[in-house]
């Protein structure tokens, strides 16, 4: 005769979805650490551990995935949130493109087994640093998040949300402006290289500018959840 | 009215026996709820939950709980219409007594959350349906007591909405949120101390012989008021709110804040369910005693027996003492997500909404009432995930206990009256 559970108090709190939230940029962090690892054996031709490296971005993009299921099949309609079901989904949806577009970097370049020029090593590793930079930034908004939902949601924690994601804005600007940079200097080699190689070259050198812009997008998506 | 004079000892006890049951259940069950927002918060420990409970829910039965009392045993069925059958009042609420009880256990066993209030309410039903009719029995009381049981709930919500909002604006919008809370907290310990003493001076205090004008019932509490206040500004000057360093623990000293002034507002909420709830166990009693001391003159206003509260109260005590500390515990253990801001909003607000209801002498169901102040919270942005089907559950109980009740009395009301006429 179990009182406690009969009571409506008892049933009126639920699962909430956030914490596994918190979870998942976590993993996508982890991932974009992993990529940089990544890079740094692959320049040095250490296709063994860059391999081993590519795996554990893969464990880390299948636990994302999880995370990601679990939030979507424990949002009931019968579930009350401080925010909108869609916004939350969409939030999930942004964050979880970051870690498949860094498993897509890793994939491509290991069955490649793809190497830049030393002439373009220096320029992206800077490429590489400020996209980091990008994910980590993304998750420190994310994180706030928690800041937000205890203070209701407060002006304080608003306001440094919105200046974390000015933050991440530059960051995307600096990752954009790399971007160019890179393909300047590929322009120029790209007459000495193998045509084939130099397509996937500039495909990786896409695909890293894609991961900064979505880094960039869970922070709009928080501030459209601030928002309403 | 020979019935009486011959079985008055036993209805008596009966009726003392029967109505400290009901009172103890009300303890070891209802209690839980009413406490089990502050020891979920973490404002405080399961003991201390316990001993607050038990001081605050005995001042309220007995300094305050008079009026649901005579609602209860008086303002159903006009007693005038047994005027020539005493004895069957008499048994007729004795049966009512049984009759909810039994269906507070049964539906306990079944895990179906039951208000005391209705089923006492479903118990008068019943007996009045069955030995009087449809006609006599006062609907309109009835209307107005079942239109409460919805609108307390929303009301109460409506209150915490406002209240976390201000909560919001006033401490964890400014540029130093715990400064805010020292601040503004004893303004809300004020607003609790304001209520809870001036039902009891209004409307209360009469069965101890004590009566006073409106104004200065108004006067006296609004000094008790910023007595309270005074106390929690002296206490919260003694805490520590150095700015901490770091940012993720920024509204810890909030939340430490309002841990304090919950204790404040955990006394108001068990003040408010003594109040409004003793008198689902003692109506029924006080219309036997009435019945047994003055069996000619049902009808008449007779004041309340103080030993009559003082039974009620003392029951409630027993019952929260004997079992309800382990309920408080598995709710407090389920509702940790209620963070001190928040349980201060939700129980305040329900506190002063079924005080509101004690003052006009209507029995609500306190656990509903904190239901639907949680909700209020929930719409002002301040939970995580509240489960609405809840309010399904709520809902049903609202269609199943006035029937389930009634059902239940009537067959003890037959049984007894064999057995007595």
């Amino acid at each position: 005769m179990d009182h406690g559970k009969a009571s409506p108090l008892s049933r009126l709190f639920g699962r909430s979805p956030f914490e596994a939230l918190t979870e998942h940029i976590r993993q996508v962090d982890r991932s974009a650490d992993l990529l940089a690892q990544f890079f740094r054996y692959g320049s040095e031709s250490n296709w063994e551990r860059a391999e081993a490296l590519y795996r554990e971005i893969s464990d880390c993009e299948h636990e994302a995935d999880n995370l990601k299921d679990q939030i979507r099949l424990n949002l009931p309609s019968t579930l009350f949130l401080p925010i909108s079901r869609s916004d939350l989904l969409e939030l999930i949806e942004a964050q979880d493109k970051i870690v498949n577009k860094i498993k897509d970097i890793a994939g491509l370049m290991t069955g490649r087994r793809m190497q830049f020029p030393p002439a373009l090593l220096g320029s992206i590793n800077d490429y590489m640093q400020v996209t980091i930079a990008a994910v980590h930034q993304a998750r420190k908004v994310l994180e706030e998040l928690d800041e937000l939902l205890e203070s209701g949601f407060g002006r304080n924690v608003s306001d440094m949300i919105e200046d974390m994601v000015v933050e991440l804005g530059k960051l995307e600007k600096r990752a954009d402006n790399e971007q160019i940079d890179i393909r300047h200097k590929l322009l120029d080699l790209e007459s000495d290289l193998p045509p084939l190689e130099v397509m996937f070259l500039y495909q990786i050198i896409d695909w890293i500018g894609t991961v900064s812009d979505r880094a960039e997008r869970v922070g709009a998506r928080l501030q459209i959840m601030m928002a309403r | 009215m020979s019935i009486i004079a011959q079985h008055a000892d036993i209805l008596l006890l009966l009726a003392c026996i029967f109505g400290f049951f009901m009172a103890w259940g009300i303890g070891a069950n209802d209690v839980a709820n009413a406490m089990g927002t502050s020891v979920g918060s973490g404002a405080l420990t399961i003991w201390q939950a316990v001993i607050i409970a038990g001081i605050f829910e005995f001042l309220g039965a007995w300094l305050a709980g008079g009026q649901v009392t005579q609602t209860i045993s008086k303002g159903l069925i006009h007693p005038e219409l047994f005027a020539d059958q005493p004895h069957i009042l008499a048994i007729g609420m004795l049966a009512a007594l049984l009759g909810a009880g039994t269906f507070l256990m049964v539906a306990s066993v079944r895990g179906m959350p039951v208000s005391t209030g209705q089923s006492i309410i479903g118990g008068i039903l019943g007996f009045a349906l069955v030995s009087l009719g449809f006609d006599p029995i006062n609907w309109s009381e009835i209307g107005k007591i079942v239109l409460s049981w919805i609108i307390s709930p929303i009301l109460a919500g409506l209150i915490a909405f406002l209240l976390f909002e201000s909560i919001r604006h006033l401490i964890f919008n400014h540029p130093n949120p715990a400064a805010g809370a020292r601040r503004y907290v004893p303004g809300y310990v004020f607003l609790a101390a304001f209520v809870i003493a001036l039902v009891t001076l209004v409307k209360g205090l009469s069965h101890i012989g004590l009566e006073l004008t409106t104004i200065t019932s108004i006067l006296l509490a609004t000094v008790i008021g910023l007595f309270a206040a005074g106390i929690a500004g002296l206490l919260l000057r003694r805490l520590d709110l150095s700015e901490e360093a770091l940012a993720s623990d920024r509204y810890r000293n909030v939340e430490r804040v309002f841990g304090y002034a919950q204790i404040f507002t955990a006394a108001t909420m068990a003040f408010a369910h003594g109040s409004n709830d003793v008198a689902n166990a003692i109506g029924p009693v006080a219309a036997v005693v009435n019945v047994i001391e003055n069996p000619g003159q049902i009808g008449s206003e007779s004041p309340l027996a103080g030993w009559v509260l003082i039974l009620g109260g003392a029951g409630i005590v027993v019952g929260l003492a004997t079992y309800g500390h382990r309920v408080i515990r598995t709710i407090g253990a389920g509702i940790t997500e209620l963070t001190p801001t928040r349980g201060f909003s939700a129980e305040l607000s329900a506190a002063s909404t079924v005080v509101l209801a004690t003052w006009f002498g209507i029995p609500v169901s306190t656990t509903q009432t904190l239901v639907g102040a949680v909700l209020g919270v929930g719409l002002a942005r301040g939970m995580r995930a509240l489960n609405l089907t809840v309010l399904g559950g709520v809902f049903a109980g609202w269609l199943l206990t006035l029937p389930g009740a009634a059902l239940f009395t009537a067959v003890f009301y037959f049984i007894l009256r064999t057995i007595f006429v």
